[in-house]
């Protein structure tokens, strides 16, 4: 029996062979109308040049160089690059753990990516062996609407070390336990800034694997169960392997949030206690623009570029492949 | 019903075997008023707290309700003295035109890569798709530098100029992206039929392809709108003059100047947040649906 396919893949999946096969005859006649096509692209084909496409190149140009007041003036070969490699608050291999921006971003790659998969999954899972699903969907889903901005206010609300206003704090007094700064702290500050990371995309991670787990037919589950598989069997053997192409499709996603994170560390932190909790566009952001480091600042964004050029390639990959062109 | 609940194959269970069900299912309830409680509480928290008097606030926590005292103080105090009102409206004149305009330019640009013919078309849209993942922040410098030293009289960062034209520019991959994918899915034999009819591109647009994509229009329209009201970094870069900041910004300075000062902190916070949330309540169906297609920015 074929498979539905996930109701979270079509959104992104790439039009059907037949479908564009289809297309082609109506797309036109075979010599191009110049008037409708130039009107058609222009404002968009202009925006993208003028806005991203030559002032990318030319931040690439700019990292290496000193930069001053953002125009090119003279080169200095690799030389950002060779100071922000060496400077401890952006990587810092030499202590252990490791530390700066750079690190703390692979902090939350490997905690942010794989607890907001995990919780996802299981709410997914267990919400849909309820009546109220949709109600608890619609709650766990809430934080993804509201701006980041917003979350850190809430966030730092409850983090707050006066335990007559955070309510963590209030717990752990409850209990006997002295109150934690959770955000002063430089040991525990990135961990609880990627808790509110979790909080704020669990949702997304439970709406689109709900809908993978839901593709999966009534029959082939109830099967399995009156054949005698225990509901752990049927997770691990059954609803796992068929998420799997979703659950790799939420996991680029998570790993792009990761890379451009930035307005949540902004607004909780501002990289502080000292530096430890900054991240990579943060640091991009403060050299820039209120160091004033161009040249240096647009070395950082380089680098975030090139962390995100695989998923570009892979992109562009998939969808070559999956098209007639 | 969802598929997994386990009712057909409940009844068939021994009577021990239904016990043991009941006690997993009492599981299943617990751990989900578990999530339920941690995701609603600190919003919850929040919201309380904006209608407490600030000296309530100071000497005890808002979960104590017991004594609770409601008032309207802190909204007003923030919207009047601490100018959030007009920062609302600074966030209504960026949001607006930010959504407007990449709707209109990306639903033109992707029914040209989706119904016309020119060289390079596929080539064309493959950097689009590229441009997907390029961060907005390689361009913030050359943009900022250009428009004070090309086009200093206009002073763009003085208004909304810079904001609504960055918004616009770095919305386009992923507006263009979205809606190709859905126009391309149109029947062929409908745009076909108009062409034979001798319909221009401009009139196929309009009268065909714009009216039958407005779901997915709209959901790409609300993901963008939420997108610039919730927006931080574009607005730090782009809006230079303070009498022109959004409710983002406008929050982050109450933050560093009163960093206690949750009375107005809270109220601010949910000006900031009501809008985001009548949408998603209201149409939370296309909110979602914008959202799903939305995973790859």
């Amino acid at each position: 029996m074929g498979l539905a396919p996930t109701p979270a893949a079509p959104t992104r999946e790439f039009p059907a062979r037949a479908g564009l096969e289809a297309a082609r005859r109506a797309r036109g006649p075979e010599s191009p109308k110049w008037g409708a096509t130039i009107l058609f692209l222009a404002p968009a084909g202009l925006l993208l040049l003028v806005f991203l496409i030559y002032p990318a190149l030319y931040t690439v140009l700019l990292s290496f160089n000193r930069g001053r007041n953002g125009i090119f003036e003279s080169w200095v070969g690799l030389d950002n690059y060779t100071r922000l490699f060496s400077d401890p608050d952006f990587i810092n291999f030499s202590t252990f753990p490791p530390s700066g921006a750079l690190w703390n971003n692979v902090l939350w790659l490997v905690f942010y990516t794989s607890i907001v998969i995990a919780l996802g999954l299981i709410i997914a899972v267990v919400a849909a062996r309820v009546r109220y699903e949709s109600v608890i969907k619609a709650i766990v889903f809430i934080p993804m609407s509201i701006a980041a901005t917003a979350l850190a206010v809430i966030w730092k609300f409850v983090y707050s070390p006066d335990s007559n206003i955070g309510l963590l704090n209030a717990i752990l007094g409850a209990i006997g336990i002295a109150p934690v700064s959770w955000l002063g702290d430089q040991n525990i500050v990135t961990f609880a800034l990627i808790a509110v990371g979790i909080w704020g995309s669990v949702g997304f991670a439970t709406v689109i694997l709900s809908a993978a787990v839901k593709s999966i037919p009534a029959e082939v589950i109830e099967s399995a169960r009156v054949e005698g598989a225990t509901e752990r069997q049927i997770f691990f053997r059954m609803i796992l392997p068929m998420v799997s192409l979703p659950i790799s499709v939420l996991a680029v996603t998570l790993v792009v949030n990761v890379i451009k994170l930035f307005d949540l560390i902004y607004v909780m932190t501002r990289g502080g206690p000292g530096k430890t909790s900054q991240v990579i566009a943060f640091t991009m952001f403060q050299q820039a623009f209120e160091a004033g480091q161009y040249g240096y600042g647009s070395a950082v964004a380089v680098v975030m570029l090139v962390l995100l050029i695989p998923i570009m390639i892979f992109n562009v990959r998939r969808f070559r492949t999956s098209s007639v062109t | 019903m969802s598929v997994l609940a386990g009712g057909v194959v409940q009844a068939k269970l021994t009577p021990a075997g239904r016990i043991v069900a009941t006690l997993n299912r009492t599981a299943i309830h617990v751990v989900l008023a578990l999530i339920g409680l941690i995701w609603l509480v600190p919003t919850l928290g929040l919201l309380v707290t904006s209608f407490r008097p600030r000296s309530d606030i100071q000497s005890t926590g808002w979960w104590d309700i017991l004594n609770l005292h409601l008032t309207l103080e802190n909204y007003s105090q923030v919207l009047q003295a601490q100018g959030m009102l007009q920062a609302f409206m600074n966030t209504v004149f960026i949001a607006v035109p930010s959504t407007l305009l990449p709707l209109a330019i990306c639903a033109m640009a992707a029914y040209a890569f989706s119904w016309m013919r020119f060289p390079f078309r596929d080539s064309l849209f493959l950097i689009v798709v590229g441009l997907l993942m390029v961060p907005v922040q390689v361009a913030f410098i050359p943009v900022l530098t250009g428009m004070r030293e090309l086009l200093p009289d206009l002073q763009l960062t003085r208004g909304y100029g810079a904001v609504w034209l960055a918004h616009t520019a770095f919305a386009l991959p992923f507006g263009i992206f979205l809606l190709r994918n859905f126009f391309i899915t149109l029947p062929p034999d409908m745009i076909e039929a108009a062409r034979i009819d001798g319909a221009s591109d401009v009139r196929i647009f309009r009268m065909i392809v714009v009216p039958v994509s407005v779901p997915a229009i709209a959901a790409y329209g609300i993901f963008q709108f939420l997108w610039v009201w919730n927006d931080l970094l574009m607005a730090l870069v782009f809006v230079q003059d303070s009498s022109k900041f959004p409710m983002t910004r406008a929050i982050q300075n109450l933050l560093s100047q009163y960093g206690t000062e949750w009375h107005l902190l809270a109220a601010g916070a949910f000006l900031l947040m009501i809008v985001p949330l009548i949408v998603f309540f209201s149409l939370q169906r296309y909110f979602v649906q914008g959202l799903l297609a939305g995973s790859i920015k």
